[in-house]
């Protein structure tokens, strides 16, 4: 049977109600744009603490707007009991207590795969970074240091490598596309098989790292997948091999990552993400084979705006009684 | 077999290695005084390897009267006298094919780079930046329209690269305010002073360039722009291609004095 959110009109004339949690950065982007198509409550702006600040405000509050840094607990369910509706800003959804809201009968809409090109792109760019030496070839040209030195370092092809993808979802699936007309072989690991893929199925990892060249994390973070990279399976990767996250911190072992580089027992790494943002280990700075960028796979322009029009769509479907367009279905 | 050449330029180890092999001689870019060289040895030589920044010019062919080959390291012959050489009946050589890939990783490396800002975002965490905020939003590169000045090898295969990224690829015209100029062919193909002063005043969006009109001399105005991102002419600098390219030059060579035919002769 589909689950439908169902909404129960409010006062005629108003824009409807909606409270956001965070905020989340797209409704900082587009602030404006939100507060004329919705009334919004800002708990930030409130000198309650959020508890009092939602029994206050919030008992008939239909439908919240959630960043991916706010833990929905049952706890907070608890002060919204006319909520019906949560719309996330991220694909991921481990912040949210999911059985909780089917318990009460709350619907929850997430990002679903527009980001998935621009994340699958970052971890491309990150990689051509380390194999061809981009950010730090940028850095000796404006260092002035061209005239000087006879020889540059060379690099590494991208074109022929194994490329190992952990995680097949649709940010992995597009990533194996982009890689694949580079010359690159992929193989895959993931919770299940697919069946519909050409790609070599690898369920152990250890396995999948000592076959690949490059390894590309592109899976959720779960109690399962937590420091999954583990030491053995940097030292599989080996000497030549790169590492390349996209997804969390901390699905690789950091501490054994940076052990790993500075002793050279892995050959680069292009990550975006890290176990305690924003602070990234010192020890990665002195390194000309690792490239860092500040968790920022999903922030541009384009994803931002998708992003805020996919939320609107979701709320004004809510509020329409019409289907929503990126719920997640029960299982 | 020992054959006498003269090389004009820097190579890497592999190259060095399989010379010294052979007894190639001859290291023209050591020599301090070059004219001298060149008239005490040019009864000898036979050969001249070449690459992107020094080749063969009239100047050189004329001082060399026994040159039969020029073998460049490169896919590129705008530093060879082409005319001269066909005149003259020296044979040319070239490393086309083994490059294409490289060349068209890193315009995607560099497009990606300039679009999403890796080079500063890079930046950015390692002076701590992080800290104090996000860094801001960037381009995503996904569906963006490419133009290629030049369908040859590398030009297709950037084609085919741009596709898997669902980008529609586009007969050039004129690049606006948010236009990315890449740069992996050769400097000259670009009015350098123009394209310094577009992007210093704003009139382009931004620019990876790997080639420039005076290599190594880069503009310094290019230097503080974070839409820019410059490159060392390392097209086909990997370990893997410049190996596949000096075992052309060296395999023309050896084929020619074994009279032979050539691998990959261009003239």
């Amino acid at each position: 049977m589909e689950f439908m959110a169902e909404h129960q009109p409010s006062k005629v004339h108003q824009p409807p109600e909606i409270i956001v949690l965070g905020p989340p950065s797209v409704f900082k982007l587009y602030y404006k744009q939100f507060s004329s198509r919705f009334r919004v409550l800002r708990p930030w702006e409130s000198p309650l603490s959020l508890p009092r600040f939602l029994t206050a405000e919030a008992q008939n509050t239909q439908a919240a707007l959630i960043s991916d840094g706010i833990r929905l607990t049952s706890a907070v369910l608890h002060h919204l009991p006319s909520l019906r509706l949560v719309v996330a800003t991220s694909a991921g959804i481990n912040h949210i207590d999911l059985v909780e809201c089917r318990r009460r009968g709350i619907a929850v809409a997430n990002a679903a795969s527009i980001f998935s090109a621009d994340v699958a792109d970052l971890a491309v760019g990150l990689l051509l970074d380390v194999l061809r030496r981009i950010s730090a070839g940028n850095r000796f040209v404006k260092g002035g240091l061209w005239p000087m030195q006879e020889a540059y370092p060379l690099g590494f092809k991208l074109g022929g490598k194994k490329v190992g993808i952990v995680g097949l979802g649709s940010i992995g699936l597009y990533v194996a596309k982009r890689l694949e007309a580079f010359g690159c072989a992929i193989s895959y690991s993931s919770r299940k098989e697919k069946p519909s893929v050409s790609y070599a199925f690898c369920p152990d990892i250890c396995k999948l790292a000592a076959n690949s060249d490059i390894l590309v994390i592109c899976c959720a973070l779960t109690e399962q997948t937590h420091h999954m990279i583990s030491r053995e399976v940097l030292l599989a990767l080996g000497k030549e091999g790169v590492l390349v996250n996209i997804a969390r911190g901390a699905v690789v072992d950091e501490k054994e990552l940076v052990s790993c580089l500075q002793s050279e027992e892995i050959g680069g790494a292009g990550l975006d993400v890290f176990e305690n943002e924003p602070s990234v280990p010192k020890e990665l700075h002195e390194l000309n084979n690792v490239v860092m960028s500040p968790h920022c796979a999903v922030f541009t322009e384009e994803s931002m705006r998708d992003l805020y029009e996919l939320m609107c769509a979701n709320l004004e479907a809510f509020f329409s009684n019409k289907p929503l367009l990126s719920l997640i279905p029960e299982e | 077999m020992q054959i006498k050449s003269l090389w004009a330029c820097i190579f890497n180890r592999h190259v060095k290695q399989t010379s010294d092999d052979t007894s190639i001689l001859n290291r023209y870019w050591k020599q301090p005084r070059p004219s001298e060289f060149l008239s005490q040895h040019a009864q000898t030589i036979r050969a001249v390897v070449g690459n992107a920044t020094a080749g063969a010019d009239a100047k050189l062919i004329d001082a060399l009267p026994k040159l039969e080959i020029v073998s460049s390291f490169s896919v590129g012959l705008d530093k060879i006298d082409l005319t001269k050489c066909k005149e003259k009946g020296i044979r040319v050589t070239n490393t086309p094919d083994v490059l294409t890939d490289d060349v068209a990783d890193l315009a995607i490396g560099l497009m990606l780079a300039v679009l999403r800002r890796i080079c500063e975002c890079d930046k950015y965490v390692r002076r701590g930046e992080w800290k104090f905020g996000d860094f801001r939003l960037t381009s995503k590169f996904s569906g963006k329209r490419v133009g290629i000045i030049g369908l040859g090898r590398i030009g297709l295969a950037i084609a085919k690269r741009a596709e898997a990224f669902d980008c529609p690829i586009k007969v050039m015209d004129a690049l606006g305010p948010s236009g990315v100029l890449i740069n992996i062919g050769r400097g000259p193909h670009v009015d350098e002073p123009e394209l310094v002063s577009a992007l210093v005043e704003g009139r382009l969006g931004g620019a990876g360039l790997d080639v420039f009109e005076k290599e190594p001399e880069v503009p310094e105005q290019l230097f503080g722009l974070e839409n820019v991102v410059l490159l060392p002419h390392v097209g086909s600098g990997t370990v893997e291609t410049r190996k596949d390219m000096a075992d052309l030059v060296i395999g023309n060579l050896e084929a020619h004095f074994a009279n032979k035919p050539l691998l990959t002769p261009v003239v």
